[in-house]
């Protein structure tokens, strides 16, 4: 459907270079891709970044590391409660803090409420922008049930602060354990519903079957993460593979994507290893629910925290994939360097490379496939 | 031959078609999506079902020539500085500034950072600030209707009766 | 295969180009000679039993009381579940070694933005231009000496604080 050159045609038209964003309603936050194209076809898409550049690396040598915390959660505000795990992780660290049980399952709990609200996100941006609206409105109708149960949980809707060094900073209580547990019950037949409007429409699968395919050796060698690397058929995952905090003891698949509309690594394998998540992550929280111990939320770490020197990184499994932070110590009270790596920067570096020969509407869906966040590219 | 803008004594007649050209504007603010950062996802959220923004018959558009309001939402960086003044310009009179969240009213937490701009009003004039990181869909109304009742205030017809009214429209 | 084992190896295809290995911590690192890094790479990459698919991350540390910049590679390989880290230490007021394109091709935007916010020179690289910070944007802000600048493009860096208003 893509392979009718110019000249094949016999229509002659000019190359013309056009700039889509930085203000643009479907590149994901503020990107800007410098196209050259004849109109339809692209020949070159060279991502262009550093519109949301806030230095929160430098940020994090000036301010102490529990005051840190904040930041991370802009490094990705619809992943906030990973990005506040991995780095109260490598904090633990490096400081030998031990989380009490307790902590660990309320963070896991928090952290898959945060995988499923930013997965829904996701497919409903990634709707829209192939032009299907209503799925994206269900989305925030679900979102805002989430984010009542995350203030109810934290005190904040969007940026958490909610994870901190030695476990978190409020206990979830029984009521809210309720709650998230209707909303379970309220929400995995809403996911058929997005089955119904989406994945098997027809018209989504003929955008989506076959565009962009990501082969394995390139998903390696790009150093694809998360949904974009098991959408190209290699199951990994850190949850399973290097496992962290209470994982080993719950049991959840893996879904990894089969090609089964079209091959294996489209833009369609991407989307249904996040939809498949969504089941996942309500399948984990039932068992938190049920497992969680009593005791203290949060273990007792000094007001001043001076870890000794070292470095470490840590990394989680975020909905974007593997997002680590290399953190090097000079046992001051502040860190020496913090350093945030994300999923979505290596998925930008892939564009220039898959966006030759494809159309224009077909580099907007190559851009939702790989859900890119602006702050996770930026920081 | 004469304008007409700002010309006319103040009657019952021309107050009352400057009020309805207010209430018509008011009632009908496009806004352009100018969402940067953590505060379009509450953009968005205020948008969708819950806190509807629809229902003061605001509306998203994409493009700033067809949208007479413009909420900055997120930290704005020295890159995207340049960008949004172009923007900025692009919007057809008259047009208004909603400053959405900390980080675009004076930079928000980011006060180290070398990178960002501190206060989108550096760059263009703002007509309402609307705190919070990030303000709740509620605040984001409040804000809106605010804007509403700024409308509602302007002269189109009628001479201003004072000069200071007059450079206070401009 | 645990870090010591690889680093035997290392030490016996490449003696006198790696050493510093530190076994004892979280994630063993050793260094390397900034003329060596691509081979030592490729033979990471390519050796059975080795294989170091992919470049976890690229970037860099400035220790300025040693005058050193130290570039980190942090490798990982999916088929053998085992990490390393590999550091290389370059002159302070001259970075420059050569760049990781060829080998795993996503250091191509990692290279560029340690030169963007460091100033390390990569030879070879295909395209090293800044990355985030707008093209004409003077000094490297991650080094621990950088000022700010007073104002870019006629904006003023600095915001007064509210209670100087308040007093005039």
């Amino acid at each position: 459907m893509n392979e009718t050159a110019p000249a094949e045609t016999g229509f002659f038209a000019e190359e013309m270079t056009i700039s889509v964003g930085p203000q643009h309603p479907s590149t994901h936050g503020v990107l800007r891709f410098v196209v050259k194209t004849d109109g339809e076809v692209i020949n070159e898409a060279i991502p262009d970044v550093g519109y949301l550049h806030r230095s929160i690396e430098k940020i994090g040598e000036k301010v102490t590391w529990h005051g840190y915390v904040p930041y991370t959660d802009r490094a990705d505000y619809l992943a906030a409660m990973f990005a506040n795990q991995v780095f109260c992780l490598a904090a633990e660290k490096l400081g030998g803090v031990e989380v009490t049980r307790r902590g660990e399952f309320c963070r896991v709990i928090a952290c898959e409420l945060n995988r499923i609200a930013s997965h829904l996100i996701s497919v409903g941006t990634f709707g829209q922008d192939i032009g299907a609206m209503t799925p994206f409105v269900h989305a925030l109708r679900e979102r805002e049930t989430i984010n009542n149960l995350m203030e109810e949980i934290c005190g904040a809707r969007l940026t958490y602060n909610y994870i901190r060094i030695g476990g978190v900073g409020y206990d979830i209580l029984p009521e809210t354990c309720a709650r998230i547990a209707a909303f379970l019950d309220h929400f995995e037949p809403i996911v058929d519903e997005f089955n119904r409007l989406l994945s098997g429409n027809k018209i989504f699968i003929e955008r989506l079957a076959g565009v962009a395919v990501v082969s394995k050796e390139d998903a390696l060698s790009y150093n694809l993460v998360g949904p974009n690397l098991r959408g190209s058929g290699i199951k990994w995952d850190i949850r399973r593979d290097i496992p962290y905090s209470v994982y080993p003891e719950l049991e959840f698949e893996v879904p990894v994507g089969t090609g089964h509309v079209g091959t294996v690594g489209d833009s369609y394998d991407r989307y249904w290893v996040r939809i498949r998540e969504l089941g996942e992550s309500c399948n984990i929280l039932r068992q938190c629910l049920k497992m969680m111990p009593k005791g203290p939320a949060i273990a007792k770490v000094a007001r001043k925290f001076k870890p000794p020197a070292g470095e470490c990184y840590a990394r989680v499994e975020a909905p974007r994939g593997d997002m680590g932070f290399y953190v090097v110590a000079d046992g001051s009270e502040y860190p020496y360097r913090v350093r945030i790596r994300t999923g979505s920067f290596t998925a930008m570096a892939i564009i220039d490379k898959l966006s030759k020969g494809i159309m224009v509407a077909d580099l907007i869906a190559l851009i939702g496939s790989l859900d890119v966040d602006a702050p996770e590219i930026d920081r | 031959m004469k304008p007409l803008i700002n010309s006319l004594p103040e009657t019952v007649f021309t107050t009352k078609v400057d009020d309805l050209l207010n209430w018509g504007r008011a009632s009908s603010q496009w806004y352009m999506l100018f969402g940067l950062a953590c505060c379009a996802i509450e953009l968005m959220q205020t948008g969708g079902p819950r806190a509807d923004l629809d229902r003061f018959g605001a509306v998203p558009r994409a493009t700033p020539r067809q949208s007479d309001l413009m909420i900055v939402a997120g930290t704005l960086t020295y890159k995207m500085a340049k960008r949004t003044k172009l923007l900025y310009d692009q919007m057809p009179d008259p047009k208004y500034v909603i400053s959405m969240g900390s980080c675009s009213n004076c930079g928000g937490l980011f006060q180290l950072a070398y990178s960002v701009c501190k206060g989108v009003d550096k760059i263009v004039p703002v007509d309402v600030y609307v705190p919070g990181c990030p303000p709740r869909p509620e605040a984001l109304t409040e804000g809106l209707l605010r804007i509403q009742d700024k409308m509602m205030h302007e002269r189109w017809l009628v001479k201003p009766s004072r000069p200071a009214e007059d450079a206070a429209q401009a | 295969m645990d870090a010591k084992e690889i680093y035997a190896r290392l030490e016996k295809q490449f003696p006198g180009k790696v050493s510093d290995f530190k076994g004892d911590v979280s994630e063993p690192y050793l260094i390397v000679d900034a003329e060596s890094i691509i081979e030592v790479c490729l033979f990471l990459r390519d050796q059975p039993g080795l294989l170091f698919e992919v470049l976890s991350d690229l970037t860099a540390v400035d220790w300025p009381k040693v005058e050193q910049i130290q570039v980190v590679y942090h490798l990982f390989s999916y088929s053998q579940k085992h990490q390393i880290v590999l550091k290389v230490n370059l002159p302070r007021d001259n970075p420059k070694v050569a760049t990781a394109e060829e080998v795993w091709k996503v250091a191509n935007w990692f290279e560029r933005e340690v030169y963007d916010l460091f100033g390390v020179i990569f030879e070879g690289h295909s395209d090293l231009r800044r990355i985030m910070l707008p093209e004409d944007w003077v000094g490297h802000p991650l080094r621990k000496d950088y000022v700010e600048q007073e104002e870019y493009d006629g904006m003023s860096t600095q915001r007064a604080p509210l209670v100087e208003k308040l007093l005039r």
